[in-house]
C-alpha cells in the first residue's frame, strides 16, 4: 500500500513536482497514526484533520497513502481513548467530504460497518461523529444504500438514537432520506418499497412526526424529507401519516403551515411533495382543501421564474404527478398563475451550451415542461387546445422527439401522447406540424419505456378520422407494428395489435390484406391465445375490423377461414370474460353476414350448437350478439336463405327466437322479432 | 457620525427624504407614539362600533361591521385610516345612474336596459387604495349573471368615465366574465383568465409595492393582469346586462383566496432586503456607528458600569467622564426612589446654577417633592418616620421603589446573577458588529431592553448590570424628557396606569396604613410649610416670567391632594404613582446633559423616532413596501 502514488501520467510536470511533495508531506501524516506514544497518534489525528479541511489533493494522498484502514482500526479499537476514536470519526468524516472517489475508497475499505458498529458507543459525541461521517458517506450516489440494512439490528438502533440530540436527529433522518429507494423492477410500473418498510415497521413514523416541530430547521427539513421518501408511491404510510398527530395537531395540516408562502421554498416544496405522495397514495382526496387551495398553488408557484432551475423542475414534476388522474385539478392548474405560458420558459434556457452542466439542466427543464403538459392536458380538451395554441408548441415537441436526451423524448412523447387525445387537434395540429415523422423515427429504434408511449401515440395517429392515417400507412409502418406484436412487455404488444386494429378499421381491401400477410396467421392466433386479456380483445378487434364488409369478409374467409373458425371455437370453449366471448360472438356474426363464409357457420354443426347454447345464456349481451349472428344467417334476401331457415328451425332455433322475443331486455326482443320475421315473409 | 443616517439607509425608499432637523422633534415625538396609536384607534373604533349600534340597533350588520374593523386592522396595520380611509361600501354618490346600491352598499345590480355597451354602468368605492397597505385584496361573488354576464371587476382612478366598464378607459383597468379577458385602459382586451359567472368569487389584489395586479377566481390565483398601475385606484366593478348582480367583499367577511399567506410571502421578502442591505466596505463605519449608540444610550441613562464595560470590549471611547456619568446616575436614583429634595440638593451641588438657569424644571421638581412628601417618601418628611430613613433597605412594599411593569423586578434584584446577564448584552453587541450586516439588529436589541412590553427576563440586564450599587435606576420610557404636555404620553402611560391601579389595589388590601406623609405630624407640618414655600415660588415665577398655564396646574393637582382622606384612592391620586417620577426624572437628565454641551436625547432614541416617522413618510409617498417595514416589526 505504501508504495503508491497517484500522479497520472497526463499531468503537467510542475503540476506532478508538486504532488510528489505533498505525497511525502502526507506521508508523515500517516507515519504519526503509526506512533507508539498514544498521545502523539491523538496528537497526529488532530494535525490530520486540520490538514485536510477543505483540502481535496491532501484527502486522496492520504487515502493512497493508506490513512483510511489505520483510521478504522484506531477508531474501532476500545483501547483507543474515546478522544482519539472521536478525532478519527472527524477526520474520515472530512475525507468523506472530498470527491466521489474519496467516497469509493472509505466504503471499500467498510467504513460503514466500522462506524455503525461504534454507534453502540454511549459517548453522544462519539456517536454524533459516526453519524456525522455516515451521514457524509450515505448521501453520496456512489454509496450503494443497502448497505445500511445489511445487518438488521441497524435501524432499531438509528430509531432509538433519535432521542439524543438535535445533530442524531438531524443526521439519521437524513441518513434515511437518502437511503430510502423505491426500486423500480425490471417491467414497467412496478415498484419495490422494501426500504419503506423496513423504515415502516421500525416505527419511523412515531419516531420522526415530532421531530417536524424540533426547534432546528435542520431537524425539521430532513424530518421532512424522510416523510416524503416514505410516503411515495405507499399507500400503507400515507394512510397512517394521515392519522398521526403532531402535538395534538393532524400532520397533513402541518405539512400546510410549511407551505406558508414565508417559509423557505425547500420547505415549500417537500412539504408539497409529502401531500402530493400522501394524495396520490389516496390517503387525502383530490378536493380535500390542503390539495386543493395549498398544494396545488404551492406547486404553481415552484414553476415560477423566481425559483431556481432544480425548484422549477421539480416543481412541475411533483405537480404534473399530483393531477394526473385528476381532471379537476388539471382544470384548475390550467388556470393558475399563467401556468401554461409560465411552462413555454422552460424552453427558454440555452439549447446549445458548451457547458455539461447548463445542458442538463436544460435538458431537465425542457423535460418536465413536456411531463407537466401531459399531465394537463390528458383530460381536457380546452386544456389540449390552450397547450397547442402556446408559443411554437408543436414545434417544441417535434424537436424534442429527436432530443439526444431519453428522458426528454419519453418526456415529449408522453406530452405528444396526451395531445393526441383531442380528436380536433389529431385534425389540425397534429397534421400541420407532421408529427407522424419524428414519432415513425423514435419508434425505429428507442428503448421500451418510449416505444410504448409512442406506440399509443402512433394508434391514436391511426385513428379513422386522422389525416396523418394516410402518410403513416404509406410509411410501410405495418411491420414495424406487427414486430412490436412480438415484444416481450404486453403493453407493448398492446399497442402494436391496437394500432393495427385502428388501421383495419374501415380500411381498404388492399391494406387488410398487407396486415394479415405482415402479421402472419400464425402471429395472429398466438395473440389470440395471449395471457394479456387486452392484447386478446385487441386481436378480436382485428379481427372483427378485417371482417367487415361483405367482399372482404368472404375473402379473407377463402383463405383463412379454417384457423378463424378453430381460434372462434377454441375462445368460446375456453375460460374467457364475458367482453371477450362476446366479441368473438361479433366476430361469428360478422362471418354470418359474408355470402360465402356464412356456409363455414353452417356447416359446422358444433359451431350452431355453441351459438344456441350462448342465445339461453344468462348475460343478455352474449344472447345479442348469439341473436345477431342467428339473424344474418337467416336473412331472407339472400341466396339459400330457405334451406338455412330451414336447417335452424329443425335445429330448434326458432323456438329459442320464440323465446327471446318475450325477453325482458327491449333489444334483444327487438333483435328476436327481427329473426321471427324472416320465418314469417 | 451623523447615526441618524444608518437607520434609514437600510429601508427603501428614496433618497431625497432624509427628515430633517425640525421634524425630528416630532419624529422623536412620533416614536414615544406608536406604541398607544394602537389603543388609540381602537377606542376610535370601539366608539365607532357603538355609534352605529345606536344607530342601526341591527346585530347581524354590527357584527359584520365588527368583522371587518377586525379585519382591515389586522390586514392593513400600517393605514393611518385618518389620512387615508380604507375602502368599505360602494360609494352611492360615485356610480352612474344605471347602478343599484343595497345591503349597506355592498351590493350591485343592474338597473338600464341593457342593450348595448353604452348602457355599461360602473360603480368605484368609496375611497381609492392606501399605499400604506402595500398589499390591497378585496373579493366580489357572482349572484346572477343576468342575461348575458357582461360584467367587470377592477381598478379605476377618481373621474373615470362611469357610464363604461371598467377597463375600457384611462386609468381604468379590469377583468371581464364573458370572455375572461383583461382590460387595460383599452376597448380591447388581452386573454386573460378563465370566464366568470353565477356564482363565482373573484378577487383582485393590488400589490403596491410593484404596482401589480393579479385577479382571483374561487381561491385561486390567475397571475399578473396588470403591471404599471398609477396609485389611488378605487376599486370598482361594471354590469352591463339586467339580471346582473354582485357583492363585495371589502373585508366584512373571510376571504376565500387566502390573502395573507402572501402578505407573508411579501413581509418575508421586505424583510430579509433590509436584513440583506448591502453594506459593501462601509463595514467599519457601520460597526463604529452601532457601536457609539449602543455606548451613548447606556452613558445617556447612566448605566455607568455597563457602558464602561462596553467601551472596554469594542474599544470605543466614551465622550463624558465616569464620575460626571456616576453623579447623573446618584440624582436619577434619587428622583427615581422619591428622595427629590435630595436630588434637588445634589443637583445644586454638582451642577451650579443649572437650576437657576432652569427655574422651569426647578418648579418642577419642587412640585414633585411635595407630591412625594404626601407619599411620605421624600427625606424631608422621612426624616420625622420611625424608621430609620436613611436606610436603603427598609422599603420593600412602600412605593419608594419604582414599581416596574413586570411583577417579577423584586426577585430579580436579588437573583445577582450578574455574570450571564451582563455577558448577555455584551453578546448582542459583540454579535452585532462581527455581523456582516448589522443596521438594525443592534438597534433592535437594545431597543428592545427598553420597550415598554419588555419582558422581565430582559429587564434583569439592567437590573442587575449595577448591582453593586444600592438601589436600581428605574429603565425609562421613550416618553421621558421632552414631551410631557403631549396627549400620546397621556395616552400611552394610560395602558400602565390600570396595570398599577389593579396592582394598588390589592397592595391597599394587605398593607392599608398608608398614610399622609407616613402618618407623622411632624412631617405633615413640614409637607405644608413646604407647600407655602411652593406656592411663592409659584408666585414669584409668574411675576417674573408671567402666568404659565402649565404650572398653574401642576401645583394645583399637588395640592388637591390635601383634600381627599385617602389621596391614593382620590381623582388626581395618580400623580402619588411612583411611574410619575420618570418623566421629571428624564427631564432632569436631560438639562443635565445639554448643560455639559451633551446630546439631551441619545441618538439612539432620535434614530428609532426617525426611522419611524420615515416609514409614515413612505406611506404619504406611496411606497406601499412601508407596509412591511414597520419598526414596531423589529421592536417585538
Amino acid at each position: 500500500m505504501f508504495g503508491v502514488t497517484i500522479i497520472p501520467t497526463f499531468l503537467w510536470p510542475e503540476i506532478a513536482t508538486s504532488a510528489c511533495e505533498v505525497t511525502a508531506t502526507s506521508r508523515h501524516y500517516v507515519d504519526r497514526l503509526f506512533d507508539p506514544d498514544p498521545q502523539n497518534v491523538l496528537q497526529g489525528v488532530i494535525d490530520m484533520k486540520n490538514a485536510v479541511i477543505g483540502n481535496n489533493r491532501q484527502k486522496a494522498n492520504l487515502i493512497v497513502l493508506g490513512a483510511v484502514p489505520r483510521l478504522l482500526y484506531l477508531l474501532q479499537q476500545s483501547s483507543s481513548s474515546l478522544e482519539l476514536r472521536t478525532e478519527c470519526a472527524v477526520v474520515l468524516g472530512s475525507l468523506a467530504m472530498g470527491t466521489e472517489n474519496n467516497i469509493k475508497s472509505l466504503v471499500d475499505c467498510h467504513i460503514i460497518p466500522a462506524l455503525l458498529q461504534g454507534l453502540l458507543c454511549s459517548d453522544l459525541i462519539f456517536i454524533e461523529a459516526c453519524l456525522r461521517c455516515l451521514r457524509t458517506v450515505f448521501i453520496s450516489p456512489v454509496t450503494p444504500v443497502q448497505l445500511l440494512y445489511t445487518d438488521p439490528t441497524v435501524i432499531p438502533h438509528l430509531m432509538s438514537l433519535l432521542s439524543r440530540s438535535q445533530h442524531t436527529q438531524e443526521y439519521i433522518t437524513q441518513i434515511f432520506a437518502h437511503c430510502c429507494k423505491v426500486t423500480h423492477s425490471s417491467f414497467l410500473g412496478f415498484l419495490t418499497p422494501e426500504h419503506q418498510t423496513v423504515l415502516f415497521n421500525h416505527g419511523a413514523i412515531q419516531n420522526i412526526a415530532p421531530l417536524l416541530i424540533s426547534p432546528s430547521f435542520k431537524v425539521r427539513m430532513q424530518a421532512l424529507k424522510c416523510f416524503s421518501v416514505l410516503a411515495y408511491e405507499n399507500a400503507q404510510v400515507s394512510m397512517t401519516l394521515v392519522n398521526v398527530l403532531v402535538d395534538g395537531e393532524q400532520l397533513s395540516q402541518v405539512f400546510v403551515r410549511m407551505m406558508q408562502r414565508d417559509k423557505p421554498i425547500e420547505m415549500q416544496l417537500t412539504a408539497a411533495k409529502c401531500l402530493t405522495y400522501m394524495c396520490r397514495a389516496g390517503a387525502i382526496r383530490t378536493d380535500d382543501n390542503c390539495i386543493v387551495l395549498k398544494t396545488l398553488p404551492c406547486l404553481v408557484r415552484m414553476c415560477s421564474k423566481e425559483r431556481l432551475l432544480e425548484e422549477r423542475v421539480e416543481g412541475a414534476e411533483t405537480l404534473a404527478y399530483l393531477m394526473e388522474p385528476d381532471i379537476e385539478l388539471q382544470r384548475i392548474a390550467s388556470v393558475t398563475d399563467h401556468l401554461v405560458s409560465m411552462l413555454a420558459d422552460y424552453f427558454k434556457y440555452p439549447k446549445t451550451s458548451v457547458l455539461d452542466h447548463d445542458l442538463k439542466h436544460a435538458h431537465e427543464l425542457r423535460q418536465a415542461a413536456f411531463k407537466l403538459y401531459a399531465s394537463l392536458g390528458s383530460n381536457d380538451e380546452d386544456i389540449r387546445k390552450k397547450i397547442t395554441e402556446t408559443e411554437n408548441m408543436m414545434d417544441r415537441i417535434v424537436s424534442g422527439l429527436s432530443e439526444s436526451s431519453i428522458k426528454v423524448r419519453l418526456a415529449a412523447v408522453r406530452c405528444l401522447h396526451s395531445l393526441s387525445r383531442s380528436v380536433q387537434q389529431l385534425r389540425t395540429s397534429f397534421h400541420d406540424h407532421a408529427v407522424w415523422k419524428p414519432l415513425m423515427k423514435l419508434l425505429q429504434n428507442a428503448p421500451d419505456e418510449v416505444l410504448v408511449m409512442a406506440s399509443s401515440t402512433l394508434c391514436n395517429l391511426l385513428l379513422e378520422f386522422s389525416p396523418s392515417k394516410e402518410p403513416i400507412l404509406e410509411s410501410g409502418v405495418i411491420e414495424l407494428l406487427c414486430s412490436l406484436t412480438q415484444s416481450d412487455s404486453p403493453a407493448l404488444r398492446v399497442n402494436g395489435i391496437w394500432a393495427l386494429m385502428n388501421m383495419a378499421f374501415q380500411a381498404d381491401q388492399k391494406v387488410k390484406v398487407e396486415i394479415v400477410r405482415a402479421l402472419g396467421t400464425e402471429q395472429l392466433f398466438r395473440l389470440l391465445s395471449d395471457p394479456d386479456t387486452n392484447v386478446l380483445m385487441k386481436t378480436l378487434g382485428l379481427l372483427r375490423n378485417l371482417l367487415s364488409t361483405r367482399p372482404h369478409i368472404d375473402q379473407v374467409m377463402s383463405s383463412h377461414g379454417k384457423q378463424i373458425m378453430q381460434a372462434v371455437t377454441l375462445i368460446l370453449e375456453g375460460e374467457h370474460s364475458i367482453e371477450v366471448k362476446e366479441q368473438t360472438l361479433c366476430i361469428l356474426a360478422n362471418i354470418a353476414d359474408g355470402n360465402t363464409a356464412k356456409e363455414l357457420i353452417m356447416t359446422n354443426d358444433d359451431m350452431l350448437q355453441k351459438i344456441k347454447y350462448y342465445m339461453g345464456h344468462s348475460n343478455v349481451k352474449l344472447q345479442l350478439a348469439a341473436t345477431f349472428c342467428i339473424s344474418n344467417l337467416i336473412w331472407n334476401e339472400e341466396d339459400g336463405s330457405q334451406e338455412r331457415q330451414d336447417k335452424l328451425r329443425d335445429m330448434g332455433f326458432v323456438d329459442i327466437l320464440h323465446k327471446l322475443t318475450q325477453a325482458s331486455d327491449p333489444n334483444l326482443c327487438d333483435r328476436a322479432k327481427t329473426a321471427m320475421q324472416q320465418y314469417l315473409a | 457620525t451623523n447615526p441618524r443616517l444608518c437607520l434609514t439607509a437600510p429601508i427603501e425608499f428614496g433618497v431625497g427624504h432624509v427628515v430633517d432637523g425640525t421634524s425630528l422633534v416630532s419624529a422623536v415625538c412620533t416614536a414615544q407614539g406608536f406604541v398607544f396609536n394602537y389603543s388609540t384607534h381602537t377606542s376610535l373604533l370601539s366608539a365607532d362600533i357603538s355609534a352605529l349600534l345606536l344607530l342601526t340597533g341591527d346585530p347581524a350588520f354590527n357584527y359584520q361591521e365588527h368583522e371587518l374593523n377586525e379585519r382591515l386592522k389586522r390586514l392593513y396595520p400600517a393605514v393611518n385610516e385618518e389620512e387615508t380611509p380604507l375602502p368599505r361600501s360602494w360609494s352611492p354618490k360615485d356610480k352612474y345612474s344605471y347602478i343599484g346600491l343595497s345591503q349597506n352598499n355592498l351590493r350591485v345590480h343592474y338597473k338600464g336596459h341593457g342593450k348595448n355597451h353604452k348602457d355599461a354602468a360602473s360603480v368605484r368605492a368609496t375611497h381609492p387604495i392606501p399605499a400604506a397597505c402595500g398589499i390591497y385584496y378585496f373579493e366580489v361573488k357572482i349572484v346572477s349573471k343576468g342575461r348575458d354576464g357582461y360584467m367587470g371587476i377592477g381598478l379605476s382612478a377618481q373621474g373615470v368615465n362611469m357610464n363604461r366598464l371598467p377597463g375600457w378607459d384611462k386609468h381604468s383597468y379590469g377583468y371581464h366574465g364573458d370572455d375572461g379577458h383583461s382590460f387595460c385602459s383599452s376597448g380591447t382586451g388581452q386573454p386573460y383568465g378563465p370566464t366568470f359567472t353565477t356564482g363565482d368569487v373573484i378577487g383582485c389584489c393590488v400589490n403596491l409595492i410593484n404596482n401589480t395586479c393579479f385577479y382571483t377566481k374561487n381561491g385561486h390565483s390567475l397571475g399578473v393582469a396588470f403591471t404599471d398601475l398609477p396609485p389611488n385606484l378605487y376599486p370598482t366593478v361594471g354590469l352591463q346586462t339586467p339580471g346582473e348582480i354582485v357583492d363585495a367583499n371589502f373585508g366584512q367577511q373571510p376571504f376565500v383566496f387566502d390573502i395573507e399567506d402572501y402578505m407573508s410571502e411579501w413581509r418575508a421578502k421586505i424583510h430579509s432586503m433590509i436584513a440583506r442591505f448591502p453594506i459593501g466596505e462601509r463595514l467599519g463605519d457601520w460597526q463604529s456607528v452601532l457601536q457609539n449608540m449602543v455606548s451613548s444610550y447606556l452613558v445617556h441613562h447612566g448605566y455607568c458600569a455597563t457602558a464602561m464595560a462596553f467601551s472596554r470590549a469594542t474599544e470605543t471611547m466614551i465622550q463624558e467622564d465616569q464620575t460626571s456619568i456616576k453623579n447623573r446616575q446618584r440624582i436619577q436614583k434619587l428622583v427615581l426612589a422619591g428622595r427629590v429634595g435630595e436630588a434637588i440638593d445634589a443637583t445644586q451641588q454638582l451642577y451650579p446654577g443649572l437650576l437657576e438657569h432652569n427655574p422651569n424644571l426647578l418648579f418642577m421638581l419642587k412640585c414633585r417633592q411635595f407630591v412625594e412628601m404626601v407619599n411620605g417618601t421624600d427625606s424631608e418628611v422621612r426624616c420625622f418616620s420611625v424608621h430609620s430613613p436613611k436606610s436603603q433597605d427598609s422599603y420593600p412594599g412602600s412605593p419608594n421603589l419604582s414599581p416596574r411593569h413586570g411583577a417579577t423586578n423584586a426577585h430579580v434584584h436579588n437573583t445577582g446573577n450578574t455574570d450571564t446577564l451582563h455577558t448577555n448584552i455584551f453578546e448582542y453587541a459583540m454579535h452585532a458588529s462581527k455581523a456582516k450586516h448589522i443596521k438594525l439588529n443592534l438597534f433592535t436589541n437594545v431597543v428592545y431592553l427598553h420597550s415598554p412590553e419588555t419582558s422581565s427576563a430582559v429587564d434583569c440586564v439592567f437590573w442587575c448590570v449595577d448591582s453593586d450599587s444600592e438601589m436600581e435606576i428605574e429603565a425609562e420610557h421613550y416618553s421621558n424628557g421632552v414631551t410631557e404636555s403631549s396627549t400620546r404620553i397621556m395616552n400611552g402611560t394610560y395602558k400602565h396606569q390600570e396595570i398599577l391601579q389593579a396592582d394598588d389595589s390589592s397592595v391597599d388590601d394587605s398593607c392599608s396604613s398608608r398614610q399622609l406623609c407616613g402618618g407623622n405630624q411632624a412631617a405633615t407640618e413640614r409637607m405644608i410649610q413646604f407647600g407655602r414655600e411652593l406656592q411663592a415660588l409659584s408666585e414669584q415665577l409668574c411675576r417674573q416670567y408671567g402666568k404659565n398655564a402649565t404650572h398653574k396646574k401642576m401645583l394645583q393637582d399637588a395640592f388637591s391632594l390635601l383634600a381627599y382622606s385617602d389621596p391614593w384612592n382620590c381623582p388626581v391620586g395618580q400623580q402619588l404613582d411612583p411611574m410619575q417620577r420618570e418623566a421629571i426624572c428624564s427631564a432632569l437628565n436631560s438639562a443635565i446633559l445639554e448643560s455639559q454641551n451633551l446630546p439631551k436625547q441619545p441618538p439612539l432614541m432620535l434614530a428609532l423616532g426617525q426611522a419611524t416617522e420615515c416609514v409614515q413618510l413612505m406611506a404619504r409617498v406611496r411606497s406601499g413596501s412601508c407596509s412591511f417595514a414597520r419598526v414596531d416589526n423589529f421592536l417585538h
